[in-house]
């Protein structure tokens, strides 16, 4: 059995995998709308690989994070739905 | 923070191990930068973790042993001067100086815009496979591959292996083209077993040729989609999208650095070196050739860099066969004209600035739809709409400018 780290998405906690990325913490809590877009459309990811920065959320009060990208780490405070 | 190499290599796939290896083996002082958290580029995502390919483990093992830098989690945001990059790792900046550069930047999917593509669960294919590697659940999910290339093929086995049921493989390019090039592959053997292994998996799963998405329908989240073929049309319920239209090279940072680009690929002689000396490039900045290809041209890139022309010059007859793949592969992949017309007066082209087509459509060139509409002037500079743009509207994106990623203001201004 892996290792599993503590997150909280949107203020619920999830628990994943050591190695799951912050985006995979979100989907395993049902959500799909990371990002609200400048005309008000909800977006999830797209390219899953840091291009396209559709997967975008707070981590930890910093905005604007490519949540595809980054690994969970213990505690970590995750807010999906802003701009 | 500072650092100095007599060879950095940027990008940390195929590519940029295969170059990593033979440079750092030769005895040079290696750094290597990439964006992810762990080596391996796309194709080896998640390979370090969970081996699943031979070649993956053989060549990761073997760049662990050499005497590598490896930075991790770290952007290339400028190249300031000659001999330095600019880039941002985490929270802090680095000045990363080189003897010799490796450009191994590797490649993106290529999107077609559609009405509904910007509906979460709408992704692309190599995106949805990347994203399921990072632990996003895919077990009993129901998917739709669709676009073009030898990837969904390799996408659809690999979500099908982690539990979820792929409904259809929709191929946009038609039989005819697919089967020329099936014919053409039977010189490339290791080929032919890759494809016969992936229809064995894939036997029970409908492969759909001369057939794309025009729609994709849902509140909120993607339900079902628009399928179509030359005569016709048809709905298709899924929770998952996995749509690319093959792959474009991600060649910013060699436009930057002022490399000769030909026909939208980086131009290298026999020694992968670009038109600027000291300057090299391998893998799919040059021409996308996939995964033996990046190997080869990695090592060579790598052999000259130490000078060791002899070495170098051992892996010409590969990379001449693996190049000759990387022909067949545009001729039977070329995306069809109806492709063009999907995409209705108010889908969104430019998903960062949610341009719609018709608003892109009242200029002539990409720099002054720019400058009117602000496509590509997101946080993804253009990356997804540029490429899409191209393909619509026949414009070109004609330059990069730093910072070429989204960097912290005190980090790129220092």
């Amino acid at each position: 059995m892996s290792e599993m780290v503590g997150v909280k998405v949107n203020g619920v906690p999830v628990r994943v995998p050591a190695r799951a990325t912050v985006a995979a913490a979100i989907f395993m809590l049902g959500e799909v709308a990371f990002r609200c877009s400048v005309g008000g459309e909800p977006r999830g990811p797209l390219c899953g690989m840091g291009i396209c920065f559709e997967c975008r959320v707070t981590i930890d009060g910093c905005p604007h994070v490519r949540s595809c990208q980054i690994l969970c780490r213990p505690g970590m405070e995750i807010e999906t739905g802003r701009s | 923070m500072r650092r100095r190499f007599d060879v950095l290599i940027v990008g940390m796939g195929p590519a940029g191990i295969g170059a990593a290896c033979a440079a750092a083996e030769s005895g040079l002082e290696v750094g290597i930068v990439d964006d992810n958290p762990h080596e391996g580029g796309q194709i080896w995502r998640g390979e370090a973790a969970k081996p699943s390919s031979k070649l993956a483990a053989m060549w990761i093992a073997r760049f662990r042993a050499a005497r590598v830098e490896t930075l991790s989690e770290t952007r290339v945001v400028d190249a300031p001067g000659p001999g330095m990059l600019l880039a941002e790792c985490g929270d802090a900046p680095l000045e990363l100086q080189y003897g010799k550069l490796i450009l191994a930047t590797g490649a993106r999917e290529r999107f077609l815009p559609f009405p509904g593509w910007t509906l979460p669960n709408v992704m692309g294919a190599g995106g949805l496979q990347a994203l399921v590697k990072g632990g996003v659940p895919i077990d009993g999910k129901r998917v739709v591959v669709a676009g073009s290339g030898p990837l969904l093929l390799a996408v659809a086995a690999y979500l099908q292996e982690r539990g979820a049921t792929v409904a259809l493989i929709a191929e946009q390019a038609g039989w005819a083209r697919l089967a020329r090039f099936g014919l053409g592959i039977a010189r490339e053997p290791a080929k032919i077993y890759q494809g016969l292994s992936l229809k064995f998996a894939l036997r029970r799963v409908p492969y759909l040729t001369g057939c794309w998405p025009a729609q994709a329908l849902g509140e909120n989240r993607l339900a079902e989609v628009v399928l179509k073929t030359t005569t016709n049309t048809w709905r298709e319920p899924c929770d998952y999208l996995a749509c690319g239209f093959g792959l474009v090279p991600n060649i910013e940072l060699p436009v930057l650095l002022g490399c000769t680009i030909r026909n939208g690929f980086v131009a290298v002689n026999e020694w992968q070196e670009t038109s600027l000396s000291g300057v090299y490039c391998a893998g799919e900045p040059n021409g996308i050739g996939g995964v033996e290809l990046a190997l080869i041209e990695g090592k060579i890139a790598g052999f000259a860099t130490a000078g060791l022309e002899n070495q170098a010059r051992r892996q010409f007859a590969a990379r001449a066969r693996a190049l000759w793949f990387r022909n067949g592969l545009d001729k039977a992949f070329a995306l069809r004209d109806e492709l063009r017309a999907i995409a209705t007066p108010d889908t969104i082209v430019c998903r960062c600035e949610d341009v719609p087509l018709e608003r892109m459509r009242a200029h002539t060139a990409w720099r002054q739809a720019k400058l009117q509409t602000r496509c590509g002037m997101g946080p993804c500079q253009g990356r997804i709409c540029g490429p899409a743009a191209e393909f619509l509207l026949g414009w070109k994106q004609e330059s990069v400018r730093p910072p070429i990623f989204p960097v912290r203001l005190d980090h790129f201004t220092r």
